[in-house]
């Protein structure tokens, strides 16, 4: 068996696990690893934006009067924290690139603040939700024409903001561990991959926010 | 060679085998080295192949007579379904990929181990959950909609255990998912210096085909699985008419997983064919880029041609046309493989070990099986044969006829290479011959059943058919003795069989460099590669 040499030693520059040649083909292997798997998780959100797309050609009238309902305040003040913790996050990419060790335990914190955030203000959003019976099966009272099908919006709209909800707290986690490995001085300029993969992962999380919410909150409210 | 390279092999260099270092429960259920990690794949699905085809010979046995006297019709709808079930997740899906495949990705490339050894650990992990829970449902009552779990009757009606069985594979699909993107970043970031793309072995090109499937794909199918099973549980309308939801979009969406599904179970087959090929005739592969942009070809078609399981489910006209044009194009890069192979044997000095045979009984079903595709994707033939047996008839001599062929050739061709020893030549050769017999007894039969106008899933039968079915029932007990016969006689060669050279056929390829069984690091030294892949004429045509 090979011997795993711990990536996090002293001299930074020779850390690599044993069946890499260099630390620099330990890291284009790393993010080729996790480009492929962005491209997975656009895949799996895929499957959703594309049963969206074709249950509203098909109900047009009901998923704009369902999207109505939404609630918009709350989702755009949840966008505008979702795009400065991305900012956060790549201004900790950089602190990492350049060996600052403060400043990147400090815009991971931040990052992380904002996460916990988005995911608070989604909690709330979902508990107006609920108050204003929009929550199928379990307290689902609509009048109007289509009900069905505005019934179905909203499963939509839960299923689609909880898978996405459930990738931030994934994502809040890892950005946790990564701020634990930063205070433990694991990263220097020449060994950051995992600051560097984790961010890609979270602006993917944001990315796919930016979809969900037009989708969503934005049919026919212009 | 820089001098980190030197500076590893200083770190890991010891000379025993990677089967001699340590010989306890952790040194093997916590491993990272590839090899012994397709060797914990070998293990488990072997265990998973055994419940499979013990519902297979349960439902062959059901079909001996018109009515069904075994079991239930419950109980044999919940057979066809496991067999489905278990035989393509957890039995074709990983077979050549997760074992063979984990073992050579790295030693074919001449690198170390995959790019990430922790994540390859974590995928095995994963089917292991994944094959338990199913194994679960199975115990606990078993599953009645069929492999492909169609909804409404997944999700409204079946009373059975549709969510565990589903999430098993939702669990599955993650190491299908973990496993190609490492096979990916490998065959991309860990190739030996010389070790261009184009002398890549094609057992390589298929893996990394077979990967980009495995990672664009799957995801599709846990989303899918995951609104099917919250729709079942919580009542989700995507895929009810009653809320406005479609039941075909399950199926668009069921086949866009499904249809490449097929493909990363033959293109591994294809590539273990090359090899085998090449070596028992001492000729490079006919046409060798070729063989290579094919390979790419038929994993790029499989992800537009999934409508053509849908031509009388309620698609468009239209739809159904582009389709079956696009099934159409398939055969092209198909059938250039077929042809390339052929050519590979022509004017060769053949020698017919157990290998050669396995992978010629692949040529020839896989040939059967493709063009019956072809019946299949005619818009017209498609509305007499869908949901016949024709059809089961047609994936069978693909997923199981050529693809276990393949499987098995493969598993003896590199035997020695994994074991160290030597199988048994004679009955490996009684094997291979068995299994072709056993296999077209069992489903050309199905062939004619199927035109004549027998649907799929069905146990009773009028009494004409009985002598077709009393044939196929009878060559799947030939079939059955191909398949565990291998396994006696290899578990026995274990012990028993004469110890193995390094290179005991006289192959090209990185793997043969190296001792049998390889070193835990694989090599010595890192190989440099400075030749073509087959470069079996080398004093005469190599160029």
């Amino acid at each position: 068996m090979p011997i795993t040499r711990n990536p996090r030693m002293a001299d930074h520059a020779a850390a690599f696990a044993p069946q890499f040649d260099d630390a620099e083909q330990q890291r284009t292997a790393a993010n080729l690893g996790i480009w492929l798997f962005l491209a997975t998780e656009i895949l799996f959100f895929g499957v959703l934006f594309a049963a969206y797309t074709i249950t509203r050609v098909r109900f047009p009238d009901a998923f704009a009067a369902a999207s109505r309902l939404t609630n918009l305040p709350l989702a755009g003040v949840n966008t505008a924290v979702l795009i400065t913790s991305s900012f956060s996050m790549a201004l900790a990419v950089h602190a990492a690139r350049h060996g600052a060790r403060r400043a990147l335990i400090g815009w991971l914190s931040l990052t992380i603040t904002l996460g916990i955030a988005f995911l608070c203000i989604k909690g709330v959003e979902y508990r107006f939700d609920y108050l204003e019976h929009l929550v199928p099966r379990l307290d689902f009272r609509y009048q109007g024409p289509q009900a069905d099908q505005v019934e179905l919006f909203f499963y939509m709209y839960f299923f689609i903001t909880g898978v996405h909800a459930l990738h931030v707290l994934i994502g809040v986690g890892c950005i946790a561990t990564i701020a634990v490995m930063a205070s433990r001085d694991d990263f220097s300029p020449a060994y950051y991959t995992p600051v560097d993969v984790t961010g890609l992962y979270w602006h993917l999380v944001d990315v796919i926010w930016l979809f969900v919410f037009p989708i969503l909150y934005l049919v026919s409210r212009a | 060679m820089n001098s980190a390279v030197i500076d590893v092999h200083e770190n890991i260099a010891s000379h025993e085998s990677y089967l001699s270092s340590g010989w306890n429960w952790r040194s093997w259920l916590l491993t990272l080295d590839h090899k012994r990690i397709g060797i914990l794949y070998v293990v488990a699905i072997t265990m998973l192949f055994g419940i499979g085809g013990s519902a297979a010979a349960m439902i062959r046995l059901d079909l001996l007579t018109p009515h069904s006297q075994l079991v239930s019709i419950e109980t044999y709808n919940k057979l066809f379904t496991m067999h489905g079930v278990i035989m393509v997740w957890f039995f074709l899906i990983p077979s050549i990929p997760a074992t063979l495949g984990n073992f050579l990705v790295p030693m074919m490339i001449g690198a170390r181990d995959l790019a990430f050894p922790r994540l390859n650990l974590l995928s095995w992990y994963l089917f292991i959950f994944g094959g338990l829970f199913t194994i679960y449902a199975l115990l606990a009552g078993g599953v009645d909609t069929g492999w492909t779990f169609y909804a409404p009757y997944s999700t409204s009606f079946s009373t059975s255990h549709v969510f565990a069985v589903a999430s098993g594979i939702f669990i599955a699909g993650f190491s299908s998912i973990l496993t190609g993107l490492n096979f990916i970043v490998t065959i991309h970031e860990m190739r030996a210096p010389g070790m261009t793309w184009f002398r890549l072995p094609l057992f390589i090109w298929s893996m990394y085909a077979t990967s980009l499937i495995l990672v664009l794909a799957t995801p599709v199918l846990a989303m899918t699985l995951m609104l099917m099973g919250m729709e079942r549980t919580f009542g989700i309308g995507v895929f009810d008419p009653g809320l406005g939801g479609d039941p075909l979009l399950f199926q668009h969406l069921f086949w866009f997983y499904s249809h490449p599904a097929v493909y990363i179970m033959i293109v591994p087959a294809m590539g273990v064919a090359s090899e085998i090929i090449s070596c028992f005739c001492r000729n490079p592969v006919f046409g060798y880029r070729f063989m290579a942009y094919a390979i790419l070809a038929i994993a790029a078609f499989g992800f537009v041609v999934w409508g053509h399981h849908m031509f009388v489910s309620g698609q468009s006209a239209y739809a159904g046309t582009v389709f079956s044009l696009l099934t159409f194009l398939v055969s092209v890069p198909s059938a250039i493989k077929v042809f390339n192979w052929t050519a590979t044997l022509y004017k060769a000095h053949i020698t017919f070990h157990a290998p050669m045979l396995y992978a010629l009984g692949f040529v020839g079903l896989f040939t059967i099986g493709g063009l019956t595709g072809l019946f299949l994707a005619s818009l017209g033939l498609d509305v007499q044969l869908h949901d016949t047996y024709f059809v089961v008839a047609h994936f069978h001599y693909i997923m199981v006829g050529a693809a276990v062929m393949a499987f098995f050739g493969g598993i003896h061709f590199w035997w020695p290479k994994i074991t160290g020893r030597m199988y048994p030549e004679g009955w490996a050769r009684f094997c291979a011959i068995l299994t072709f017999i056993g296999f077209n007894l069992t489903f050309f039969p199905q062939f004619i059943l199927g035109y004549l106008g027998m649907p799929r899933r069905y146990p009773d039968y009028p009494p004409e058919f009985q002598v077709w079915n009393v044939l196929s029932s009878a060559g799947s007990s030939l079939l059955a003795f191909g398949y565990v016969l291998p396994l006696a006689y290899l578990l026995w060669s274990l012990r028993y069989g004469a110890r193995a050279p390094a290179n005991p056929w006289g192959a090209t390829g990185l793997e043969w460099q190296t001792d049998s069984p390889p070193p835990s690091e694989n090599f010595h030294t890192t190989p440099i590669v400075t030749e073509e892949a087959y470069a079996y004429h080398t004093e005469s045509a190599h160029g």
